[in-house]
This record gives structure tokens, sequence and C-alpha cells, in this order.
């Protein structure tokens, strides 16, 4: 039970179908097999511990996956819009490892600490000859892949996931080969990404073509949508937002189209419902998922979309702003701070257990001795088991004694009318600890001041959830997987502020 | 046989093979077409699959027995049905949710 036994299973159900690449000109899942059987001779050979992958998307990366998992060896795509000085830590955890690399990273890498870089050129010339014997039985308690978490507010951790737990998310999660030939998904999230490992072994599984994009961007992506009669696509929040708005320039909305999911960050309730209206016939997936879970744990389906849409009772239509039910394989707790499971309706931590949940990183395991993973989540269910997530605990804001988290300021924030975008951070303070800063993205066009904003916020909630400072921008700073990055705002405006002394 | 999470078993009767997705503490009588299933690497003359056992194995399927806490993955087709002892297992039923990923 490795993630390569998927793959087989693939070669072995429908060996013709094109699994990666153009519909014309793809590799067959036969020929990806025997692609991965190489680099699996040749990753052995090579005695390297890790196989890295640093690059853009493109067809290797399946190759060097499945390869990698063949051999018994650990695959960690890493991040390669990584700064130097993080990416010389990341290296120096993979010392042992060989690394995959774009053709204009490899001096890069090599100035990082990498000692063992090999092009994805070279990587083809070194699987060009057949190879023979079989490959090693490989435990499922063995290390999959080795993820280095996006380390928003803190320096990156590497999650570990073993085999058993990507193969039990596969294969109780998807149908195999459940879906029709015609089906094809593009990808478009970073590799370093769990969605885009997830991404992989899903579509293998269901027989869904996947066809990358090397790295995103708006115009390229409804481009190739159209020209290769994409089916299905996982987008974050900022990618959906620039596809509709290409779409509408264009005119060009890409006909196959009819499944979209998204996830990765919070995704604005205006998008959503702008999205229904536009691509009435695309269903539409609000996946929440972890690295240290094996990706998605609960999702709003299509139907609960349509429904909650078309609901005239705001409990009912609240639903498009939730990430849905957990999945039917898992049991996910909302706790409070003596670890209880609390009633619906009451905001705790998320905690999750089951047979795909990880919750490890080298060197230490952070499950209870039930199993149990801590998400550092906070979030609540509602009467009818749909769980709504209300941002990092550790995003919560210290003001005196008051905890108070950004999510219920930023949603006021949005709403009013010349708002496009809030981030809610808390910024040092003198007299309270913390205070609350906030930072807005105007509507073009549209005009509010700050006193204004303090006055629209002061006057629907508590006057301590008032903003004590508010920054105007163009634009707020996402990663690239479209995470806030909060921690960049703290620290600008911390600055800006000269430590908040004196501020609230 | 005792079986552990991973392992991989081939038919002594069809083309059958399995891995084991979970294991049960105790040993259990794991058969293929009415026969014990063998090491996948397990060199074997081929037996006839026994009367009443001849239901097949899809690709793909998981087959479970949740009371023992079994449940095994078809990792290649064949013609017998996978029992334990003389109880034939069922399949589990396929929660086929829309992609996320």
């Amino acid at each position: 039970m490795n993630i390569a036994m998927l793959l087989e299973m693939a070669a072995e159900g429908d060996p013709e179908r094109i699994v990666v690449g153009p519909h014309d000109g793809g590799l067959s899942a036969a020929e990806l097999l025997e692609r991965a059987r190489r680099a699996a001779v040749f990753f052995e050979k090579s005695g390297a511990d890790v196989v890295g992958y640093f690059g853009l998307n493109s067809d290797v990366l399946p190759v060097a996956l499945f390869g990698a998992a063949l051999a018994g060896i650990p695959f960690a795509p890493i991040n390669y819009r990584a700064p130097d000085e993080q990416l010389t830590g990341i290296l120096g955890r993979v010392a042992g490892g060989l690394q995959i690399a774009d053709d204009d990273e490899v001096e890069r890498l090599r100035a990082c600490g990498a000692e063992h870089v090999i092009t994805k050129d070279e990587l083809a010339s070194a699987i060009a000859q057949p190879v023979s014997g079989e490959h090693p039985f490989v435990d499922p308690e063995e290390i999959g892949v080795l993820l280095f978490t996006s380390g928003t507010t803190s320096e990156p951790k590497a999650a570990i996931l073993r085999h058993r737990h990507l193969v039990s998310y596969i294969i109780s999660s998807v149908e195999f080969m459940g879906c029709e030939p015609t089906e094809a998904q593009l990808i478009c999230v970073p590799p370093y990404h769990i969605a885009g490992i997830a991404a992989v072994l899903s579509s293998l599984y269901a027989g869904r073509r996947i066809m990358y994009l090397p790295a995103f961007d708006a115009a390229e992506w409804v481009r190739t949508a159209d020209e290769e009669k994409i089916t299905h696509a996982m987008v974050v929040p900022t990618m959906l937002g620039r596809i509709l708005q290409t779409i509408e320039d264009t005119g060009v909305e890409p006909a196959a189209l009819r499944h979209l999911s998204y996830g990765g960050g919070r995704m604005p309730l205006e998008l959503v419902e702008r999205t229904l209206r536009d691509m009435p016939h695309v269903d539409l997936v609000n996946a929440y998922g972890l690295t240290e879970t094996s990706s998605t744990i609960a999702m709003l389906t299509p139907d609960d979309h349509r429904e909650a849409n078309a609901s005239e009772d705001p409990a009912v239509r609240a639903r498009l702003g939730s990430v849905g039910r957990p999945l039917p394989s898992l049991e996910v707790e909302v706790r409070g701070e003596d670890e209880v499971a609390l009633p619906p309706g009451e905001k705790g931590e998320i905690w999750v257990r089951g047979e795909q949940v990880a919750g490890e990183y080298v060197g230490r395991t952070t499950l209870t001795d039930e199993g149990w993973f801590r998400t550092r989540d906070a979030g609540w269910f509602d009467a009818h088991g749909f769980l709504y997530i209300d941002g990092r605990l550790d995003d919560v804001i210290v003001r005196g004694a008051e905890n108070i988290s950004p999510g219920e300021i930023e949603d006021v924030l949005m709403a009013h009318p010349a708002v496009t975008e809030a981030a809610v951070i808390g910024i040092p303070d003198a007299e309270w600890g913390e205070a609350v800063a906030a930072v807005i993205v105007l509507h073009a066009g549209q005009s509010a001041g700050e006193a204004e904003l303090q006055d629209w916020v002061r006057g629907r909630l508590r006057s301590t959830k008032m903003p004590a400072v508010v920054d105007f921008r163009d634009e707020l700073p996402y990663s690239p997987t479209g995470k806030l990055l909060r921690r960049v705002l703290r620290d600008e405006l911390s600055v800006a502020h000269g430590g908040g002394a004196g501020a609230g | 046989m005792q079986l552990k999470a991973g392992t991989r078993l081939r038919s002594a009767t069809d083309a059958c093979e399995i891995v084991v997705v979970k294991a049960p503490a105790e040993p259990v009588d794991l058969r293929c077409g009415g026969h014990a299933f063998l090491a996948i690497d397990a060199e074997a003359a081929p037996q006839s699959i026994e009367p009443g056992f001849d239901q097949g194995t899809q690709l793909g399927k998981r087959y479970a027995d949740d009371d023992l806490g079994l449940e095994v993955l078809c990792t290649k087709a064949g013609e017998g049905s996978i029992s334990v002892g003389e109880t034939i297992l069922a399949v589990k039923g396929a929660k086929a949710l829309p992609a996320s990923d």
C-alpha cells in the first residue's frame, strides 16, 4: 500500500488512457508507470535519501513523485519562491537529497547548499532506456511526501505524509476510474502545496487526465482551459477573481468547464455569488483541508452551493460562507479550551481524527494519544453539521484581557460598499498589549476615510473591536497558495506605528 | 493467516491480487475462490474456484468485514469471491465524493 500502487492500478485498469499532458501526445497510464519505474531505478542508484523537486509545475512532477514512491524514497517538493535564507535552511534538512530543478535554478540551489542537483532534461536522458527488475516492498509506514508548510506565522516546518495517509485519503474519497475519459483537470496550484500532490493522486485514480500550467496566470489559464477542453480545476480565491475578470474582459469562457473547486484561503462571499451567477452550469466545491491531513477534510458540495444560493432562509444562505460538512471517513469536532467538544453554534478549535490524518513533523508527532490532530483553526458547526472557519487561532488579537478574532471585524469592513478587501491584525500597543489595526483595499473609484470606517465598525460591533489604526493599500499581500500574509502586514504596521505606543 | 496493513496477497485460484488496508489483530482465514490467499510472490500450482465462490472481484473495489476490522483493496481483478472462511465479503459502499483537489 504505497502511492505508486495507485498508478499501478490505473495502468492495470485502463493502460491506454491518457493521464498526463495534452489529449494528443500526452502520457498514457502505462507510459507514466514505465517512466516512473525507470526513474525509481535511477533514484535508487543515486543513493539519495530524499527526491527533491524544485521548480515550476511540469509533467516531470508525477514521474518523480511515483518514481520516488516505487523506490521507497520520500518525495519533497520545495518552494522555489522561498528567499535564499529560507531555502538554505530547507536544503540543510534534506542534505542527502537529489534535487530535480529547472535549468535556471541550478546555480541558486548550489549556492544555497544543494550538493546533488539534476535538471529535468538530465533526468529525461537518464531514464531514456528500459529497465528490468522488481522494486522493493514499500512499507505503508514509510514517508511518501515531505512538505515544508507555508510558514505564514513562523519558520517552515517539514510535514510528514506517510504512504498510508495518502492512500487512505484517495481510496476513501475517490471512486477508482470513476470518471469519463473526456474529463481533464487543469492544475495551477504550486507543486509544493498539498493540493498539488493530492490533485495528481486523486485525478489519476479517478482516471482524469491532468494538464499543468507551469505557474498561475489568468489569461493563460483561460486560454489553456478552452483549448484543452478542461472540465475540472482547483483554484485559490485570488485566482478565481482574476479568472472571472479575464472571462468577462475577453468573452472567452472555457466551454467544457463544469467543475471548480476552491480552497486554501478565505473566499469572499461576493466572489462565490458572482461565480454561481456567471457560470451557473459549473459545479462548485469549497474544500477545507490542511497539509497535515493529506488535503480535504470537509467540503461544501455543488448541491450545497445551489441549495444555499436559492434559499430565502438566512441560515441556509449563510452556508455559502461555510466549508460544508466533514468527509464521512473522518471525525471532526469543535472543542473549547478545556478540550471538550462544544455544541453547535459555539466557537472553538477544530480537531480532526482519521486514517488520512498525519499530524506529524520531522522529529515529532502532534497527534494526541487518541489520534486527534489540533488544526489551530478556529471555527464552529451549525445545527445541520456545516462547518464554519474563523481564521487561525494564532491570529487572534489579545487586546487587554479580551480575545478578538479578526474574521468578524473583516466581515463587517467588507460589508462597507467602498471596501473590496480587508485584513485585521493585532499590532503591539503599550497600553493594551495589542491594538486592532485594519488594512483596507478600496474598490476602484470609491473612497472612505479612517474615521468613516471606524464609525462603521463601532456602529455594528463592540467598541473594543473598532480598529485603532486604518491603513489603505492598493493590494494585500498573499502567498501563491492564496493565504493572506498577516505576518507581513503586522511587521510593516508595527514599524509604521512605532510599536503602537499611545494607540488605542 | 496473520494480516498486516500493506501486505499484498494473490489468489491461489485466479488472477486476483489484493492489498490489506485494515488488518484485524487476530489471524483470519482469508480466501479467494474458496482457497486461502497466497503471499504475492508465492509459487504454487493453480487451484480451481470452489462452487459458490465465483462472484468475481473488481479492480479498485474495497471488500470489508467491519465487525472483524478487515478491509482489503482489489488491485487486480479475478473470477473468484473473497471470503473469510465461508463468509463472502461485501463490497464496501463507495462514497463517491465530488472532486475537491
